[in-house]
């Protein structure tokens, strides 16, 4: 798969950031609710983060699919390991695993 | 799409489910899925939403524009 060219620069941008959020729009300006909700709760959280808008490269908007076989945007990554979508976070950041994956990585103060 | 085409997919893969759905829009395209199942058991979230994207095959995304979805097993 690293062969593919957008694999490859999809690969970089998840390996050079700690905390990487594929989104549809901006954390200012989200364009659907799902990465509305991701922007929110890493806002919470309280972390910074850097996000892709995906609505702005066609070829990252797909490439990003069969990368993380994942077939839905928003998609986070933490210090490049494949975290999942909004549902996910949502469901660990009620369940407080979401803190610690970040606490564990030492991307914020353990709770 | 249908909430009875989305649960005879996901009943077809997981025979075992139960499915709850919840419409989020009046426009059968925006949907709130619960799928639980035995099968999810010892598997992560995250591969246990890839195996329900994967009874749902090409249509998530497309025919199926929306679909908040959370997995558990039985309790």
């Amino acid at each position: 798969m690293t062969d593919d060219p957008v694999h490859s620069r999809i690969s970089d941008i998840v390996n050079s950031n700690d905390i990487v959020l594929f989104m549809k729009g901006t954390p200012l300006f989200p364009q659907c609710g799902f990465s509305n909700l991701a922007t929110r709760i890493l806002e919470h959280l309280g972390v910074d983060y850097e996000s892709v808008d995906v609505l702005q490269d066609q070829a990252i908007r797909q490439g990003i699919k069969s990368f993380s076989d994942w077939p839905t945007i928003p998609q986070l990554y933490v210090k490049g390991e494949f975290v999942g979508g909004s549902d996910i976070m949502r469901e660990m950041y009620e369940a407080g695993e979401l803190q610690q994956l970040l606490a564990d990585q030492g991307l914020i103060a353990a709770a | 799409m249908a909430a009875t085409e989305i649960e005879a997919l996901i009943l077809a893969a997981f025979p075992d489910a139960t499915v709850e759905l919840v419409a989020l829009a009046d426009d059968d395209d925006h949907w709130q899925a619960r799928v639980v199942s035995e099968r999810f058991r010892g598997m992560s979230r995250v591969a246990q939403q890839r195996a329900v994207y994967a009874a749902l095959g090409d249509r998530m995304g497309g025919v199926l524009h929306a679909l908040q979805l959370t997995t558990a097993v039985p309790t």
